[in-house]
């Protein structure tokens, strides 16, 4: 399967600081992976470094064997590169439809696919950014996001904040997104349930480093070894 | 049953299309027009403010560029008329506007392509130069620009040949002003309930945001701002064709900030902002200068204070927030 997103030797972090080390990532086309690991290990710094939001110290960044080192932001999201943030960062006085429109390029997702994976949205599409609940805001990042109809999807703890019934609910709109095919998907997520359920590959991070690259199964059936790597010290 | 906030979500989805009341500034300044005929000269200059407060809240209200010196704009739109008129013989008054906004819009973005690189005190800061260079090139250009005299007793061609401005009365002044207005208006109207509007929105409230779902953000800024600076270009053609002068104020600070203000009093990014904001601005210049000569702009700062304290959103801000509580009322 070719490569779309790849990270080769990366450290990256916020100025001087270095977050992230040697970082060594392979996703191919319609490959999902999640992202798993302690609170301030580098895991949303991850993303914002293949968004080219961080200070590159050394490595590379590619996007279809294509190097982003000199594409800016909104070019890294116009060759395919959709972003779903941490904090939803929904335009609070736009409304739902407008929100999904401000990005949407030409391509398979349109406003009516995405509405069929998020029927709620349908029906709130003309209420502001700023009156939809924590779970709607969710939704509307991510459909926003699949608008600009990206080959790969970086999500950031999607789940984060929100009530366990509307993470179940969430997490069966994950799924079928990626049973979809045809999209690679990023996960980053610190709920190690939704995470590890949501692809057959995961990685762990650790102080900025990559500690654990594979298999979902094994750390789901061994939690012992889960909990010692995401522990770690 | 209706579903919560839905109100709300008809009215945000409502804000696109024409509203009766919209029409009402438009009969205001129609029936000022026939109601106060000896205060056309004044009337002129509110409806000048309000293009010049509309060009600002483009930039300051919707794609949130705070900018001090927006009068480098409203300068060079008014000097470029100015000089067309006394050193060309171009006096044609139509054909002249169209030249500020050409020439405005080329300074501004020029100046926007490499000032909207910068963001905060340090934009707010290069505009301001921008301005004061363009005030010093004004002062030391006498050759055609008049210098510190500026350029009085200009002469302009009746507009479409047959309405003379007249300099006793106004009235050709008012109604030219109005209809320049109302074409401006229409523009930024539609402008900013477009799609690139609605961008500008988005940029305001998470350039990040922007950035990441591929919008480019600098390019559309840059696209406002000269827009902007084209309008606000018209203001200043619209203020040297009705007063038949220009001279350095028209590029000073004074303006820049008196701009600011009306849009601070009637409330940004509103649209209509622009239009209370200048009319309760220059009322209260007007009524408070004939009172007390020496004093008045202490009451315009006590104004402003309260402004800033209690109706962070200007006098809109506060009509929405009575709308909206009169609304809950009902409801419950």
């Amino acid at each position: 399967m070719a490569e779309a997103l790849q990270l080769r030797k990366v450290s990256a972090g916020y100025g001087e600081t270095v977050v992230l080390e040697g970082i060594e990532l392979v996703l191919a086309a319609g490959e999902s992976v999640s992202v798993i690991g302690r609170n301030g290990v580098g895991k949303s710094t991850l993303l914002a470094t293949v968004m080219g939001h961080t200070t590159l110290h050394h490595g590379e960044v590619m996007l279809n064997g294509e190097s982003l080192a000199r594409v800016p932001i909104h070019g890294r999201a116009r060759r395919g590169l959709g972003y779903v943030p941490q904090e939803r960062e929904i335009f609070p006085s736009l409304s739902v439809r407008e929100n999904l429109e401000l990005g949407a390029r030409p391509g398979e997702w349109t406003a009516t696919k995405v509405f069929e994976l998020f029927p709620n949205l349908r029906e709130r599409r003309q209420h502001a950014g700023n009156h939809l609940s924590g779970g709607e805001q969710q939704m509307l990042a991510i459909a926003r996001a699949l608008m600009t109809n990206p080959k790969v999807l970086l999500m950031d703890e999607p789940t984060e904040g929100l009530a366990p019934v509307i993470v179940d609910a969430l997490t069966d709109v994950l799924l079928r997104l990626r049973n979809q095919g045809g999209l690679s998907i990023v996960l980053i997520e610190q709920n190690s349930r939704v995470a590890l359920a949501f692809s057959e590959r995961a990685i762990v991070l650790d102080k900025g480093r990559i500690v654990y690259d594979g298999s979902s199964a094994r750390l789901r059936d061994d939690p012992e070894y889960l909990a010692s790597l995401v522990a770690a010290e | 049953m209706t579903p919560p906030g839905f109100a709300a979500a008809q009215a945000l989805a409502a804000r696109h299309r024409f509203k009766w009341w919209e029409v009402l500034p438009w009969v205001a300044a129609i029936a000022a027009f026939f109601l106060f005929p000896t205060y056309l000269s004044f009337g002129t200059q509110v409806l000048i403010t309000i293009l010049f407060a509309l060009s600002l809240d483009l930039v300051m209200g919707y794609a949130g560029i705070v900018t001090l010196g927006h009068a480098a704009f409203f300068g060079a739109g008014a000097y470029t008329v100015g000089i067309l008129a006394l050193h060309f013989g171009w006096n044609e008054p139509l054909s002249g506007l169209v030249a500020a906004a050409v020439v405005a819009g080329a300074i501004g973005f020029v100046s926007g392509v490499v000032l909207l690189r910068t963001q905060g005190l340090a934009l707010l800061m290069v505009t301001l130069c921008t301005m004061a260079l363009l005030e010093e090139s004004a002062n030391m250009g006498a050759a055609y620009t008049g210098g510190f005299d500026g350029m009085p007793g200009l002469e302009f061609a009746p507009i479409f040949g047959v309405f003379q401005f007249d300099p006793l009365f106004f009235r050709a002044q008012y109604l030219y002003a109005l209809a320049v207005l109302l074409v401006c208006f229409v523009l930024v109207r539609a402008l900013v309930y477009s799609p690139f509007g609605e961008s500008l929105t988005g940029i305001r409230e998470n350039v990040l945001r922007m950035h990441a779902v591929g919008a480019p953000v600098q390019r559309r800024l840059v696209v406002a701002y000269t827009i902007s600076a084209a309008l606000a270009g018209v203001a200043g053609a619209v203020f040297t064709q009705t007063t038949a002068f220009v001279n350095l104020s028209v590029l000073g600070l004074d303006r820049a900030a008196g701009v600011l203000i009306v849009l601070i009093l009637g409330g940004y990014g509103r649209l209509y902002g622009a239009f209370v904001g200048a009319v309760a601005y220059m009322v209260l210049e007007h009524t408070l200068a004939k009172a007390y000569p020496t004093a008045w702009q202490l009451g315009i700062g006590i104004v402003l204070i309260v402004v800033a304290l209690y109706a962070r959103n200007g006098i809109l801000g506060i009509a929405e927030t009575l709308r909206g509580r009169l609304r809950m009322r009902r409801a419950s």
